[in-house]
């Protein structure tokens, strides 16, 4: 990330610290209304605390926005030895893993995955419909039949679906 | 002790007579100018002196922070990061696509569709369209002032000593100067129009309340050293008509009192702002409610009604938005003044804050302290656009029973029946939509009340429709296979 793009989200951050005091709470990502509206808008926030926290300062701000920077190509022949980059494309899996997962047990469950469906579709769908879209789901994606989706589980079913572009986000210069 | 004494009274001396001068010159080039409605020319020529002092200061900044090796901080308009304009049917079908290679028109549930939500939602932190219209626009080239400087250190001596002389110029001599204007403005609005009220009601008293309320407000708008171009004058707010413009400060009705002759729409304030209101309804018969009727919306729209069908009276300023907008958008207007049925008179204002945001900020600022920092900026610019008028379109209940009668008759004949009667949600957006693109202005469906309030959860249930079609059908397809 260069300097200009850090001083910018930095900028970002202050107006959206509405209390000055060089941390954002829940609150103050629920006053964009574009985020309140999203269906997920608050597993998101969540996204950005950790755990047990309610406050979260800008270098946890720009350690969650991180995980959507694009992926350059010199970075995937990097040193392999060194910690993965937070943008990879295993990260960024696992940043979508983590908005399933309410529990953060390693696995979606049926009951959670329910939840975040329900999230999603509000009042439109049925119980027993939702309850079979997430059976269903859960049955094409378990293969060590715990009737849970583990995270390894989770990449396999989503191994051909192009992460790097739809979890990436670009800067304009 | 005593020594005090003669240095005093020359001191005195010296403070009567730069006194006296200040007013006379005022009195010349200034508020005589005024009353007829005459100008100089001397804020054009302030105007451009000022510009190229500004193109002077940027490029300093430029080649001091090359040298220096600086990152330059550049704020951009348009948006920090690339959004793509796609719907949310759109980009879930495209990864979907990517990643199985099963027919896309099946709906049905697949893990990855939380990609989608997932970044709309952190793209909506880094960079949303809503917040960033509550705050002032950041300016591209510094001006000298020190509140619109973000990033801009220390580059040069001759730059420091400019802005230094800048602040000298501004806070001694131009905000005594601009203060004195008000005062004099403000009382003599408040005076003139007691008296004309003593009138009877006739020509005379019309006359003269005009010219006293013009007066004014143009000794105000130099009070401001407001340059201001008007474009268009031809379609000016007429009699009977409502004229509606986009909301940026207070000042927006200075600006456009200052060219026509509007009856103002309002809620009665105490204080200075009360004592002025009153004193104008004398005159002239303006809108004022009681905080107790603004609720009784019925009441509003009846008493706007009355006097939009009298045509005697004077056309009403109304902005739709019900709040300040930074000015680089226009937000939802609210329907309660389309719905009155009278012609729309549109006008699109457009600042350049380079001289000076005029923005009302009214949760960082209270009045006062956003009067000073106007009267202290070097100058309020702006273009003002009257827009031809627009109605309602036509209601077609008529046309209806007419289609009833002879229906058949019309479509052997092929007649083209007009467009449908729009409401008037429809009838504001339009509108909206026509003022935004004169003035350069991004236009949003949102409402301007989000300033303060939470969006409503309908939006929200929108989007969860929307993506309940997506994935339901799902077993009426399964029991067909």
């Amino acid at each position: 990330v260069s300097h200009s793009q850090i001083t910018r989200l930095y900028s970002r951050f202050t107006s959206l610290d509405k209390g000055e005091n060089g941390t954002l709470s829940r609150e103050d990502f629920q006053r964009i209304p574009e985020l309140a509206i999203n269906p997920l808008g608050d597993r998101i926030i969540n996204a950005f605390f950790p755990e047990g926290e309610d406050q979260v300062n800008f270098r946890g701000f720009m350690r969650t926005l991180a995980h959507f920077r694009p992926i350059e190509d010199n970075e995937k022949s990097k040193d392999q030895n060194g910690p993965e980059p937070l943008n990879s494309r295993s990260n960024k899996l696992h940043f979508a893993f983590r908005l399933y997962d309410l529990d953060k047990d390693g696995k979606i469950s049926r009951d959670e995955l329910l939840q975040v469906l329900r999230m999603m579709v509000g009042v439109n769908i049925s119980d027993e419909q939702l309850g079979s879209i997430a059976d269903r789901t859960i049955q094409e994606a378990d293969q060590d039949g715990d009737s849970a989706i583990s995270f390894a589980e989770f990449v396999k079913v989503l191994e051909k679906v192009d992460v790097e572009q739809k979890m990436s986000i670009r800067f304009l210069h | 002790m005593f020594l005090l004494l003669p240095f005093d009274s020359l001191v005195v001396n010296l403070l009567g007579i730069s006194i006296t001068v200040l007013f006379t010159l005022l009195l010349v080039f200034i508020i005589v100018p005024a009353i007829f409605g005459v100008s100089f020319g001397i804020r054009k020529v302030y105007m451009k002196t000022l510009l190229k002092i500004f193109q002077w200061a940027t490029l300093r900044i430029e080649r001091g922070a090359k040298e220096k090796n600086h990152p330059l901080y550049k704020p951009y308009v348009n948006g920090i990061i690339a959004k793509e304009p796609t719907s949310l049917e759109e980009e879930i079908k495209e990864i979907r696509r990517s990643g199985s290679g099963k027919a896309l028109d099946t709906p049905e549930f697949e893990l990855s569709d939380i990609f989608y939500f997932c970044r709309k939602g952190i793209e909506t932190i880094m960079d949303d369209e809503v917040t960033k219209r509550f705050s002032a626009e950041e300016l591209e080239s510094w001006n000298l002032l020190s509140r619109t400087n973000y990033n801009f250190q220390y580059i040069s001596l001759r730059l420091t000593v400019l802005w230094g002389l800048g602040v000298l110029i501004r806070y001694c001599f131009l905000l005594p100067l601009r203060i004195a204007l008000a005062f004099t403005g403000i009382s003599l609005l408040v005076t003139g129009t007691t008296v004309v009220g003593y009138l009877p009601n006739g020509r005379c008293k019309e006359f003269l309340s005009k010219h006293v309320h013009l007066m004014c407000y143009r000794i105000c708008v130099r009070a401001l050293t407001a340059i201001i171009t008007y474009h268009d004058r031809e379609n000016r707010p007429r009699n009977g008509g409502i004229c509606v413009a986009n909301h940026t400060s207070p000042i927006d009705v200075i600006i456009l009192a200052s060219d026509g002759y509007y009856a103002m729409v309002g809620q009665i304030h105490g204080g200075l702002m009360g004592v002025i209101q009153r004193a104008m309804v004398k005159a002239c018969p303006h809108v004022w409610f009681e905080r107790s009727e603004v609720k009784d919306r019925h009441l509003v729209a009846k008493r706007l009604t009355e006097h939009v069908q009298d045509k005697s009276k004077l056309p009403i300023l109304i902005f739709p938005e019900g709040t300040c907008i930074n000015n680089t958008s226009v937000m939802m207007f609210k329907k309660g003044s389309f719905e009155i049925g009278a012609t729309v008179y549109p006008v699109a204002i457009k600042y350049d804050p380079q001289f000076g945001d005029a923005f009302w900020n009214s949760s960082k600022y209270g009045m006062v302290t956003y009067l000073l920092r106007m009267m202290t900026s070097w100058a309020i610019v702006c273009s003002v656009w009257y827009m031809p008028p627009m109605t309602r379109q036509v209601s077609e209940e008529i046309l209806d029973c007419l289609t009833c009668l002879f229906g058949p008759w019309l479509l052997l004949n092929s007649f083209v029946l007009p467009q449908p009667e729009e409401d008037a949600v429809q009838f504001a957006n339009r509108v909206k939509s026509a003022i935004a693109r004169q003035g350069g202005l991004v236009d949003l469906l949102w409402d301007g009340g989000l300033k303060r309030e939470k969006v409503k959860d309908t939006f929200k249930e929108e989007q969860q429709k929307l993506y309940s079609k997506m994935i339901v059908g799902n077993h009426e397809d399964r029991s067909r296979s």
